[in-house]
């Protein structure tokens, strides 16, 4: 095929995740081009999450595989994984409540540069002007940057959002994983978000996004892949996508409210 | 000055100042006074202040950090007393041989202690933690007799090898010539003050492992610590590996206590293994959860306060209460004693249990948080002109008040 041909970063194959009885994937194949984004959406309890589970080692697959940059994904520890260039906004923000919205995203940055592990013990924070200046810098990103010093529990669902895309972002990650990037935020917060993620996309990072909103969906998605039921019902551009009538009926017809 | 911005940099100096001042002030009272027995500033609480708080600075690394709660921290503590001792034994009083191998052994212990406990997490780490510490406090009166003496506790005897030792050296403990136990009594009018060899070279070193622990706090390894007890699952995905974030923090807490049990035996040269039972692991527990943990001075106020009840509010008995309410009438001033009496002399624990109760209930943060509030309610105003003042570079640096 074509599409081979091009620079494939993220292959999943063949990926199966049974719950007890429950298929939550089945047959999963999919090819994620290097630089572009790839929506993955469909109806609540489509196994959406669970594929990005399965993807950033959450969860291991029954059976298949998650190849990423010719590395075998499968089997590696989450941070071994992120290490390797993958990072994750979660559907239910997972964020450090207790630290500054600064350290939020200055602890990820440390990862980064730093490796998995460092005793660096005896720098001061105060110290890592860089770290610090490029953590502000995308704050003021994301727009979060006069929330600075507050802690991070006290902000608004879609502010935590936006702070956990700032904790991904200053990773520069080859792949970024977003699971309803949006949910929660405001329509003007939401246009905001979808700027910045056009702005990446021109720096050529790589991205698989979930989201029910159909605005963000398409005006961000070279792709679509259309998940109901654990399985893959539908793929192509976002206007194939669109006119297809398996999804219109799976999906399409009825959250776009 | 030594790395720290400006506020560290002042706090750090009270810290300092406050210690070396203790003598002078924990002796508020004249001698003459019937309070003179509220005073503190006797070398042997001094120093206990000073130990103690060193392990409670240790114990705040690991649990006020991580959240994890170690309750068989007072392992180490013994691992410490008992090193010591051997060097005692083994070359001379000299106590800085026996102190450097207190803190290296009771690490090495801690690097076994913590890779096992640290595989499991919350209560269950909590246990396995519990479980060594027993286990080592058993071996200490069985198999390890040869090592420990068993129950006699153990100590110097004349036929040690002491291969170091001269005629003329010193035969206490000592650091090259300075004995611990050495002290200058200064009288000013009806006060006394006693400035004490063994309390000020626990107090320097002390100061000194309180700046290691300041500079943990402010370390990008004190964020990640801080980030492990916020949201441990999250930092996986963010790349780093928490594991060994975990056991070093746990080794060097347990070297504070390494250090602590170490200085025990360096003011009395003897080593026991009740040091390790379990009551002392929950003792600096105590002390960390009572003055604030995560807080930097509150393990220390937290230690100090309760050595002091131990020592000071449990010597009030029956006759200390006659001369105190002895000019109420004959009938209230039984009365009152009777209530009283539970809860001084030997009803110390429960006076401590209820206060304990009471922080926990009303000040989750401990004695800081109180303070803090105090502060708070007289600062208002100076506050915040010196915010608007140095807002720019406070602020870069703001941390969770201290
Ligand atoms: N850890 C788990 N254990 C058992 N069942 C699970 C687990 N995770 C997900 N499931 C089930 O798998 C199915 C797919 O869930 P998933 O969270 O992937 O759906 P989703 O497409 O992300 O839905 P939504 O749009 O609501 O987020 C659901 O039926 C869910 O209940
Ligand atoms: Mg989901």
């Amino acid at each position: 095929m074509a599409i081979e041909d091009r620079n494939i970063v993220l292959h999943v194959n063949d990926v199966h995740k049974t719950f007890g009885g429950l298929h939550a994937l089945a047959d999963i194949d999919l090819a994620v081009e290097e630089g572009k984004t790839h929506a993955i959406i469909g109806p609540n309890g489509a196994g959406k999450s669970t594929l990005l589970n399965v993807i950033v080692g959450r969860l291991a697959p029954t059976k298949g595989a998650v190849v990423f940059d010719g590395d075998v994904l499968t089997g590696k520890k989450p941070y071994e994984i992120n290490q390797m260039g993958v990072a994750r906004v979660f559907q239910t923000p997972e964020i450090f409540p207790e630290l500054s919205v600064l350290h939020n995203v200055m602890a990820p940055a440390f990862a980064k540069r730093d490796g998995a592990f460092k005793l660096n013990m005896w720098q001061l924070l105060r110290g890592e002007k860089d770290v610090q200046d490029e953590a502000e810098h995308i704050l003021e990103d994301v727009g979060l940057i006069a929330r600075r010093d507050d802690h991070a529990g006290s902000l608004s669902r879609g502010d935590k959002r936006r702070m956990e895309l700032a904790m991904c972002l200053i990773q520069h990650p080859r792949l970024l994983l977003l699971d309803e990037p949006t949910a929660g935020m405001s329509r003007h917060d939401t246009n905001t978000t979808i700027e910045l993620l056009q702005k990446i996309k021109q720096r050529g990072m790589t991205k698989v996004i979930i989201e029910h909103d159909m605005h963000v969906v398409f005006s961000l998605a070279d792709k679509i892949s259309v998940l109901a039921g654990g399985r893959i019902i539908s793929e192509g551009a976002p206007d194939e996508v669109r006119n297809d009538p398996k999804v219109q009926v799976a999906y399409l017809g009825g959250a776009e409210e | 000055m030594f790395g720290l911005d400006a506020k560290d940099t002042r706090f750090l100096l009270i810290v300092m100042f406050l210690t070396l001042a203790t003598p002078v002030l924990l002796q508020p009272f004249p001698e003459t006074s019937s309070l003179a027995q509220f005073n503190a500033g006797y070398p042997d609480l001094m120093q206990r202040f000073a130990i103690f708080g060193i392990f409670a600075i240790g114990f705040n690394i690991l649990f006020g950090l991580t959240g994890y709660l170690s309750f068989g921290h007072a392992a180490f503590l013994g691992v410490g007393s008992y090193s010591v001792v051997w060097m005692y034994k083994l070359l001379d009083y000299n106590v800085l041989p026996g102190l450097i191998l207190a803190v290296v052994v009771s690490g090495l212990f801690a690097v076994v202690i913590g890779f096992i406990s640290l595989r499991r997490s919350g209560i269950y780490f909590s246990i396995l933690t519990l479980a060594f510490a027993q286990m080592s406090y058993n071996l200490a009166y069985s198999v390890l007799t040869p090592i420990t003496n068993g129950e006699t506790g153990l100590q110097v005897y004349s036929n040690d090898p002491q291969v170091l030792l001269t005629e003329a050296g010193p035969h206490l403990p000592h650091l090259f010539g300075l004995v611990m136990s050495d002290a200058t009594r200064v009288r000013l009018g009806d006060w006394v003050f006693t400035f004490n060899f063994g309390y000020y070279f626990t107090a320097i070193i002390a100061i000194i492992v309180f700046y290691i622990s300041l500079r943990i706090f402010r370390s990008p390894f004190g964020m990640i610590l801080r980030a492990i007890k916020s949201n441990r699952t999250r930092l996986d995905y963010a790349g780093i590996n928490t594991k060994p974030y975990m056991l070093a923090a746990f080794v060097v807490s347990g070297m504070y206590a390494g250090l602590a049990g170490g200085l025990l035996a360096a003011m009395d040269p003897l080593a026991g293994a009740e040091r390790m039972q379990w009551t002392a692991s929950g003792e600096v527990v105590l002390m960390t959860i009572l003055g604030g943990a995560g807080t930097l001075l509150g393990p220390v106020l937290g230690a100090a306060f309760i050595k002091y009840f131990e020592n000071i509010f449990s010597k009030i008995n029956e006759g200390v209460l006659h001369t105190w309410f002895g000019w109420l009438p004959d009938g209230l001033e039984d009365f009152i004693i009777t209530i009283v009496h539970p809860f001084v002399g030997e009803g110390w624990h429960l006076t401590l249990g209820l206060l304990f109760v009471l922080v926990v209930v009303f000040l989750p943060g401990g004695m800081i948080e109180g303070l803090n509030r105090i502060a708070g309610l007289f600062n208002k105003k100076s506050e915040k002109s010196e915010e608007a003042q140095d807002s720019k570079s406070d602020a870069r640096e703001s941390q969770p008040a201290e």
